[in-house]
């Protein structure tokens, strides 16, 4: 049985660990509230933007364009968005499985242009390729931070360095469940598309003609996808971190009233050998 | 709804901008101005940056738009943006800087893509600043 003294500091250990843990559950939980009304304000233009791709490219099927086919080359950009920080859970590994884990996504194709430091970390030792790392975006993602990140991965499409793009994020459902998830963002894929139809049979025109339209509204659709993914993760970043903190503090709590139960028991111990002792040792006087 | 009236939204990536209703809209196109009535053609525009002019009654209301695309329905109208402020939010100071400093760029002549942003910069800080003159 462990002596009085080590409980007693395993105890105070434990209980300064918790202090911090509840600090933190404190701290995402006033981060998560921010980051979600951030994020429920740039919902409008997100559903909006992409509402009109959808309609725009289910009216254009036979539109000849890069976005549309694709480029040459065999290798895939992946953005991915992690954060920089870590005790949050499964938050960040679950975004590095899922992609060493799609077996689409082979680890010798891949350029990965990363967001947060964590994932730069897990994707680097595993052997992936990291293209570039902005992972500073995190703390606070602007768009202006979105378009920038977008213009470098649609160069080195437009240049043919690449011939897809893939953006691997955590999205928001709500404060308790995010779910990891890989979107192929170019070519834009059409066929999930077509769900997204009521106003199409209306005949739209465009200024300045369909596919210089196509040309300057597909880097504003990849842009304005890039930011509704950092906002969310953000979001669901603080979410996890906020479940995590908070199982956290009770494993603490579980763990603080299970040795306070040993440490008494041991107290209670050591005053019955105590009175044994002294009592034997009256009797030999006797 | 009166029958001449349509239904506006800005919508920029931080917030809803601006919804409600107008008999006119004018904005900025790659293409020109042009003024937007109830019943237009349905027409997907790239956006310059420029003053909107939204008229509803008498009552007219002034915002600059830098950049985005706008979708026009006969009876809506709807402007996504990546920027749009109200003239009481611009900052003047900021925005004659700005066009200082463009300018600056654009005399100095450097390669064919600075040109090209600094005019852009130019664009939207005289935007800014003839926005500002609404207040």
């Amino acid at each position: 049985m462990a002596s009085m003294r080590d409980i007693k500091r395993r105890k105070s250990s434990i209980q300064s660990t918790q202090q911090i843990t509840k600090a933190m559950k404190l701290v995402s939980t006033v981060k998560l509230q921010k980051a979600k009304s951030h994020a429920e304000q740039t919902d409008p233009y997100f559903n909006y933007m992409y509402h009109t791709v959808s309609s725009m490219l289910a009216k254009s099927g036979n539109i000849n364009h890069p976005y549309l086919t694709g480029g040459d080359s065999t290798k895939k950009a992946v953005v991915v968005i992690t954060s920089n920080r870590g005790l949050a859970g499964g938050y960040n590994s679950n975004i590095v499985k899922l992609i060493t884990g799609n077996e689409d996504l082979k680890k010798e194709d891949l350029e990965i242009y990363a967001v947060g430091g964590k994932g730069v970390e897990g994707l680097s030792r595993r052997g992936y390729h990291i293209v570039s790392d902005d992972s500073a975006i995190m703390e606070a993602p602007s768009y202006p931070d979105a378009a920038a990140l977008c213009k470098k991965v649609l160069d080195s499409f437009a240049k043919g360095e690449i011939g897809e793009i893939y953006l691997a994020y955590t999205h928001f459902k709500n404060t308790v469940s995010h779910e990891p998830k890989l979107i192929r963002l170019l070519p834009v894929d059409i066929k999930a598309q077509e769900e997204t139809d009521e106003a199409s049979n209306v005949l739209m025109n465009y200024e300045p003609n369909e596919e210089e339209a196509l040309d300057m509204i597909i880097p504003k659709y990849v842009t304005s996808l890039f930011y509704g993914a950092l906002v969310e993760a953000v979001a669901s970043e603080n979410g996890a971190r906020m479940q995590a903190m908070d199982s956290a503090t009770s494993n603490a709590e579980d763990m603080i009233s299970d040795l306070s139960l040993k440490y008494n028991r041991a107290r209670q111990g050591s005053i019955t050998q105590e009175l044994t002792e002294i009592i034997a040792g009256a009797n030999a006087i006797e | 709804m009166a029958d001449n009236m349509f239904k506006v939204e800005i919508i920029t990536p931080d917030r809803v901008f601006y919804t409600g209703d107008a008999d006119m809209i004018e904005f900025n196109t790659v293409q020109g101005q042009i003024g937007v009535y109830r019943n237009h053609i349905p027409l997907t525009t790239v956006l310059e940056p420029g003053l909107v002019t939204i008229h509803e009654g008498d009552v007219q209301k002034v915002a600059a738009v830098h950049a985005g695309f706008a979708e026009i329905l006969n009876d809506r109208v709807t402007l996504l943006a990546e920027v749009a402020e109200w003239p009481e939010e611009i900052d003047v100071a900021r925005a004659e800087a700005a066009k200082e400093r463009a300018e600056q760029r654009l005399i100095s002549k450097n390669a064919e893509l600075d040109i090209k942003r600094a005019e852009f910069a130019l664009h939207k800080a005289l935007t800014r600043i003839s926005a500002a003159e609404y207040r």
